[in-house]
């Protein structure tokens, strides 16, 4: 027997299932404590691409709950539109099975791999069977399927399968146990809240052994479901091309028109000279040659950009505003939406924002928030070209410090959504390099820059006409006094230093004894009404004058006075209390007015 | 000046700070004070008293910003206090006056290093010290031995002592206010200042004093303003020469600079604090080299302190110029102490001596 056939024996072909056994860190399985993220995110992936199919607002609950030693138990529940029960073995039990790999358009997971591989992780770790409850309908009943994958042949393994009561109308619920820990628990909560942020219509409840924490909505409005559309001219390969000759039955024009986008007759037949096929001969016809000058001629023809409105779902300016003032209180919140561009055939949208100041930490790195198709990116942010091109950006010129990555009180998220992200690996961690991408993020980023060094350079400016007006205010009323006593003379007057220095509307309040005393001077040339609004404990019902109206809510009294002022003119209000509270002046422009609270 | 005048001249000169702010005020005029700014590269050489002085760069602090505001305010309060501690005949220290502040809510000090500023400024704008505010130092003097005697005028009346003779094995205990005490005679030749406990304790130890007529004077570190005082006073009145004798690194070369041309921080006062005439004996960085002493390496700080030295006005002779360059060169430190390796007589036998004839004074 020659050698060649004793190694025969040893060949034979690797069942996908087995492949992914001896490389989890392709999936993102590496490590036990990166296991249970990677679960977590493709199960709420799913939930999330479901109900958005399903057009409702996403309601998913998320438990973590350690069953014994280091075995976990990760349950994750949707409302979505339910599993048929046919089709629930293929689903969670056998890898590279989905309805999304074969359509273009934005979506959270693609190839089907993502939940059946922690099926598969499951198995491998514990033993346990995955179970299943999924519902389609209020009409008919729950179905409870236990599974697991046959590995050798990648085909679902169902142990039981029964009809069960279930609570919920529509939705499917996933438990999965496997060996984990929870070390990365702060992890996966940031997982969790950035994913909050971008999903700005879904509400998530989290039970993690034993902590409770629900990410509200606070957009009730079902995002629209991208609608899948043909393939881009310009974004096909020859294999693709082969295929989708080989299944049409007609000629090749008509195949250029109806099998992609943005090919009309006269593109179709310019294509068609090009490459010096007939228009009229069969598709299914073309020699391998015709083939290849088919595609070539694709390529060398303009086409517009493919319908990005259709197949893509920008969060939008608004929304991601709102999200992520939900999750991070800032001073500063902008967000951009660029316009959609193509690389490679393949459209795609870049959304920032940049966020600053607030309860942000004042040191160290920004905060970086990257974002695929509405997915956080957790891991290998250094490989990813979203923070190539933040490191590339001179945040110093928007007034930020930078260190590599701009340093202080810095939020940035970017959000790339494309029918097609470019990942550097299967785990899904990082963006590749693409030109085209890095420019559109490099622009948005540019674009908020400028916003916020607009907003920083107007916050120190209010800073020093604040540290002004207190000097002037507060403290030089304190020399007078304390001067005159040295002198022994009396109080020198030193409104005419306020009124030179402020030129402005100076508001005091001060509480002396049990006196609350509120002063407008109007050094200005303002002439008009102002409103005064004070809100405290103090009800002020002894107030002279009066306030023209009062509210009040729980113990705070809002007492607001309407005040004519003219150039020159100044107004008074004195009440017993204890003062403290919020002071608010409308009417003027905020710029030509200054409110001291004397007794800070 | 008697007593009750010198109170009165203080008062006065205090209430012209305060009038200036009232008439500001009055008129409408954002208070402030211009005072020399403190830094190295403000201190000129003044011809006629051989001193560092303060030059002609002026900072304005004016309250229009909070933070000048809340300095005119503590001087305000400040001035207020003295004008009424003098008045009393009450004196405090410069501890005591940063605790006082405790009660003047926004006028309180922060820190005492902001109260000691702030009576340094209030000097330079009355040209007065401290004294004269019935301001005492917290530092304690430092001590004297050798054949000099003084009269010192204490609680319990006038005393007269002799340096070596009247007093125990530490020496003589200089006041903080030197100017309660008068010098009387001297058998000496000269004064030396030794930064160090160690090596004072030693040229006592070995009688340096008693062998070679010195008086020696320890500087305690970097040395108080009545141990300044008395060796301009020494120097002043019986013209006896003054040799400094700290360690070899950058920060003992101030110690020295302090003493002969006066601080930075005290330039103002300049002229009677600092003995021009004070020279400078060792360690010298060329005394490591030649007399191979043990050594330490410079570390970061000890060369950016060289360095600086080399743009300080007061060091910008040749002399200063040529060892502070060598000490770079080697990049090697060493205590005085370090003359003990070649044996603890080695100091009062040799170096001292041979330096002291170098030097012309021996």
């Amino acid at each position: 027997m020659v050698l060649a056939d004793e190694l025969a024996k040893a060949q034979r072909s690797i069942s996908v299932a087995e492949f992914f056994e001896k490389n989890k860190h392709l999936l993102g399985f590496d490590s036990p404590t990166r296991g249970i993220i990677t679960t977590v995110k493709e199960a709420v992936d799913n939930a999330l691409d479901a109900c958005e199919e399903a057009e409702v607002l996403p309601d998913i609950y998320v438990g973590i709950k350690r069953i014994s030693g280091d075995v976990f138990r990760i349950i994750v529940e949707d409302n979505g539109p339910g599993i048929v029960p046919a089709q629930i073995p293929y689903v969670f039990g056998k890898l590279l099975y989905g309805s999304r790999f074969h359509q273009i358009k934005q979506s959270r997971g693609q190839q089907g791999i993502g939940i059946s591989a922690a099926v598969l992780y499951a198995q491998l770790t514990t033993g346990t069977p995955t179970l299943v409850i999924s519902r389609t309908s209020a009409a008919t009943p729950a179905c409870q399927v236990m599974l697991q994958i046959k590995i050798e042949t990648n085909e679902p393994d169902i142990i039981s399968t029964q009809e069960i009561e279930w609570d919920r109308a529509h939705g499917t619920r996933v438990q999965i146990e496997f060996k984990s820990s929870l070390a990365a628990k702060k992890r996966l909560l940031e997982y969790l809240r950035y994913t909050a942020v971008v999903n700005p219509h879904a509400r998530l409840r989290v039970d993690l052994d034993d902590e409770t924490e629900t990410f509200e909505r606070v957009s009730s409005e079902i995002i629209v479901c991208p609608k899948a559309i043909q393939p881009h001219p310009h974004g096909i390969e020859i294999g693709q091309l082969q295929r989708m000759l080989a299944s049409s039955d007609g000629q090749v024009e008509l195949f250029l028109v109806s099998g992609f986008s943005r090919v009309g007759k006269k593109t179709a037949l310019e294509m068609c000279q090009i490459a010096g096929i007939s228009p009229e001969k069969s598709a299914k016809k073309l020699t391998p040659d015709e083939q290849r000058q088919l595609i070539a001629a694709m390529q060398q023809v303009n086409v517009p950009a493919p319908p990005a409105s259709l197949c893509l779902s920008p969060i939008g300016e608004d929304l991601i505003i709102r999200g992520l003032r939900k999750e991070f209180p800032m001073d500063f919140v902008r967000a951009r939406t660029r316009p959609s561009s193509v690389f490679s055939g393949h459209p795609f949208m870049v959304e920032a924002a940049l966020g600053y100041g607030g309860k942000l930490p004042p040191e160290g790195n920004a905060q970086i928030l990257r974002f695929a198709n509405r997915v956080p990116l957790m891991y290998q942010q250094g490989a990813c070209a979203i923070t190539g091109c933040i490191t590339e950006i001179n945040w110093k010129s928007y007034s930020v410090s930078q260190q590599g990555l701009p340093v202080g009180p810095l939020l940035i998220l970017v959000h790339v959504a494309s029918t097609n992200v470019p990942f550097t690996s299967e785990s899904k961690d990082a963006v590749a390099s693409i030109p085209e991408i890095e420019k559109e993020v490099t622009l948005a980023l540019q674009d908020l820059g400028r916003d916020l060094k607009q907003f920083l350079s107007r916050r120190d400016r209010n800073r020093l006409a604040e540290d002004r007006a207190r000097a002037v205010c507060a403290i030089i009323p304190e020399i007078a006094e304390k001067v005159a006593e040295i002198v022994e003379l009396p109080i020198p007057d030193i409104s005419p230093i306020e009124g030179r220095i402020m030129r402005k509307m100076v508001v005091k309040k001060r509480l002396s004894g049990d006196t609350v005393t509120i002063e407008l001077n109007n050094y200005t040339d303002f002439n008009g009404t102002v409103s005064v609004y004070e809100t405290s404990p103090d009800s002020a019902h002894d107030a002279e004058p009066k306030a023209d109206f009062v509210t009040s809510l729980d113990t705070e009294f809002t007492k607001v006075w309407q005040v004519p002022l003219a150039p020159g003119a100044s107004w008074k209000v004195t009440w017993k209390g204890r003062g403290g509270g919020n002071l608010d002046i409308r009417g003027i422009d905020e710029g030509k007015c200054v409110v001291v609270d004397l007794n800070v | 000046m008697s007593k009750s005048d010198l109170n009165k001249r203080a008062i006065e000169s205090l209430q012209t700070i305060a009038q200036k702010w009232y008439d500001q005020m009055k008129s409408g005029v954002i208070p402030s004070i211009n005072l020399p700014t403190r830094t190295k590269h403000n201190i000129e050489f003044d011809d006629e008293s051989e001193v560092w002085k303060y030059g002609e760069k002026e900072s304005t602090r004016s309250a229009g910003s909070a933070k000048s505001a809340m300095h005119i305010l503590k001087m305000a309060w400040v001035i207020w206090f003295l004008k009424k501690q003098i008045g009393e005949n009450r004196s405090s220290t410069l501890r005591e006056l940063y605790y006082i502040s405790e009660g003047w809510k926004k006028a309180k000090f922060g820190a005492q290093d902001e109260s000691n500023f702030l009576i340094e400024d209030l000097e330079i704008l009355t040209d007065m010290q401290r004294e004269a505010f019935h301001l005492r130092p917290e530092e304690d003097g430092a001590t004297i031995f050798g054949a000099i005697e003084l009269k010192e005028v204490t609680r319990r009346g006038e005393r007269t002592i002799h340096c070596r003779d009247d007093v125990g094995e530490a020496g003589y205990q200089i006041p903080t206010n030197v100017d309660t005490i008068d010098f009387l005679s001297h058998d000496a030749r000269f004064v030396i200042a030794i930064e160090t406990g160690g090596m004072y304790a030693r040229l006592i130890e070995n009688g340096f004093d008693e062998e070679y007529k010195a008086i020696l004077v320890h500087l305690k570190g970097q040395p108080a303003r009545s141990t300044r005082r008395v060796l301009n006073r020494i120097n002043d009145q019986f013209k006896l020469p003054v040799v400094v004798f700290t360690d070899g690194d950058p920060w003992s070369y101030r110690i020295y600079a302090s003493v002969a041309y006066g601080a930075i921080k005290s330039a103002h006062m300049s002229e009677i604090l600092a003995t021009p005439q004070a020279r400078f004996i060792g360690v010298q960085p060329s005394d490591i080299r030649d007399y191979n002493l043990p050594s330490d390496h410079l570390n970061e700080r000890d060369i950016a302190a060289l360095h600086s030295e080399l743009s300080d006005p007061r060091f910008a002779t040749d002399y200063w110029k040529e060892q502070i360059n060598l000490q770079l060169k080697m990049g090697m430190k060493s205590e005085q102490q370090a003359f003990a390796a070649r044996g603890l007589d080695f100091v009062t036998k040799e170096y001292l001596p041979k330096r002291l004839s170098d030097m012309g004074i021996l």
